[in-house]
């Protein structure tokens, strides 16, 4: 292993120029990649926070025993797109409606008779926080007899639901074509280093050396070169990150296990691409 | 040693660069290939180190056959052979020193075993003086010389050289030529691919004239084959 770690370390040495643009084309073409990830990422974020008021409010008839409502907690409960599901009573409605509202505080102050229904509060998992699945559950809830209405904010749910489709397309198109892009830029980044050398690959052949032998010390050098391009796209990710931050609050980066990938993937290019451009050689000499 | 039977090379593109050519160069010989650019010199030479296989008839090389060598022997094949060019291939960003040692470096030879190695191949050609320069530092003929024992270092069995005075002037020509000559006189047979008449001349030597891809002149034909080595 000694000499193919020194025949790489050498490569960088002999030709550190083309070594430093070669890492640095990588790293501008997956921080290109990377920018738009985290654009994705906070995106994604931001509709899933406001998917979170995603629920499903069944106004319950007055005086319904309790047991009856227990009961058919249990039931709703174990709906396969029910996280959760809560009982508002007609008290807590009220205090609620004094805290969030203090505009009509007079008004809930003079009450002689709580006006406010009791209700139950049904909350939605994640992937079923959307119009269709919110109204199959509404539909379902309005079989129970004490329930005598349920509101799901059609409306603005419809609208969460489009924005969330134009989201993920823009995404998967923009993200694809980035990563394209990456991909070629890192491809004949990588084969150029290759081409550079290719008399060195003649003459190795020449003397003997196996195709193995030839191949190693170019697969580390483009493994090398993908991570460390890859290691400065995410520096560049997390500066601009850091930068856009101190403007726009509240923004996310990327979980250490996406950062990972994302160099990994890098790493992943430069072998992949060294590999390509080294079989090639190898065939014509 | 090396054994051409009726070997032909044809090109989808260019047609036949070698036509049914038979002949054989023993162990320790030194022979010379001659004929005009274009006659197959180096299509003969490129199918003794295994880069093209014959499109019929089988080329043997130290115990190695073109029709039946797999693609993990060539590299076995070829470091029992050197060869050298006219253009030297030499790598610019190495000394002398380097380019030799870079052989035994990619063959795997242990590190301990390459300095003496290249120190002792450099000195055969006269250049230990010279082993840290780098090749635009050296003369032509001097590059050649690296180029030489670079072939050298692996101990062949047989050196090709393939025109290597093409880009010399006479007097590195003459220098050359006597390291080839005396590299033979040593044990290492040498099959050199010329067209320069003067060397042929120079020396009694087994001669394989090609013409349009076809063996001209063979002198080992002529008279009793071991009576061509010097």
């Amino acid at each position: 292993m000694r000499p193919v770690l020194h025949e790489t370390l050498l490569a960088f040495r002999r030709a550190p120029l083309l070594s430093a643009l070669s890492v640095s084309t990588i790293a501008f073409s997956l921080f290109v990649f990377g920018l738009f990830g985290l654009i994705a990422v906070n995106i994604h974020a931001a509709i899933g926070a406001v998917a979170e008021r995603v629920e499903v409010v069944a106004y319950l008839r007055r005086g319904t025993p309790i047991e009856a409502v227990t009961v058919a907690m249990s039931d709703i409960q174990a709906f396969p797109e029910v996280q959760g599901v809560e009982h508002i009573s007609e008290s807590e409605a009220l205090t609620r409606a004094r805290r969030e509202l203090p505009e009509f505080q007079d008004i809930f102050q003079d009450l002689e008779v709580n006006p406010l229904p009791a209700s139950l509060e049904v909350r939605l998992k994640p992937q079923f926080r959307n119009a269709a699945t919110a109204a199959a559950v509404a539909d379902r809830l309005k079989g129970f007899q004490f329930v005598e209405d349920v509101r799901f904010g059609n409306d603005w749910v419809e609208k969460l639901d489009r924005l969330r489709t134009i989201a993920t397309a823009a995404g998967t198109a923009i993200g694809a074509a980035f990563a394209l892009v990456a991909i070629i830029i890192i491809g004949n980044t990588i084969r150029m280093a290759v081409l550079q050398r290719s008399r060195e690959i003649a003459i190795m052949r020449l003397v003997g050396a196996t195709d193995g032998f030839i191949r190693r010390p170019f697969l580390l050098e483009g493994l090398t070169k993908g991570v460390l391009g890859g290691l400065l796209a995410l520096a560049l990710c997390y500066g601009t990150y850091v930068l856009v931050g101190s403007v726009y609050h509240a923004s996310l980066f990327f979980t250490p296990a996406e950062a990972a990938a994302g160099v990994a993937a890098g790493g992943l290019l430069g072998l992949l691409g060294s590999l390509l451009s080294v079989g090639r050689h190898l065939r014509s000499v | 040693m090396i054994k051409f039977l009726n070997v032909t090379k044809e090109y989808p593109k260019t047609g036949a660069a070698l036509q049914d050519v038979t002949f054989h160069v023993p162990k320790g010989e030194f022979a010379f290939l001659t004929g005009h650019s274009g006659a197959g010199k180096s299509t003969a030479l490129r199918l003794i180190y295994m880069a093209e296989r014959p499109s019929s008839g089988e080329v043997r090389v130290s115990g190695f056959t073109s029709s039946r060598i797999g693609g993990r022997d060539v590299p076995r094949l070829r470091r029992r052979l050197g060869v050298v060019f006219q253009d030297f291939q030499l790598l610019e960003d190495r000394t002398a020193e380097e380019n030799v040692a870079f052989a035994l470096e990619v063959t795997g030879t242990r590190r301990s075993h390459i300095g003496p190695r290249v120190m002792r191949v450099l000195t055969q050609v006269g250049l230990a003086g010279k082993a840290h320069q780098y090749p635009r530092e050296l003369s032509g003929g001097e590059q050649q010389r690296v180029a030489i024992a670079r072939a050298l270092v692996n101990d062949p069995v047989v050196l090709l050289a393939d025109e290597p005075t093409g880009n010399l002037d006479e007097r590195a020509t003459r220098g050359i030529f006597q390291l080839l000559r005396d590299i033979n006189a040593s044990g290492t047979a040498v099959l050199m691919a010329t067209h320069d008449l003067d060397l042929v001349k120079a020396v009694p030597a087994h001669l394989i004239e090609l013409q349009h891809g076809a063996v001209a002149y063979d002198s080992a034909e002529d008279a009793d084959p071991g009576a061509a080595a010097p």
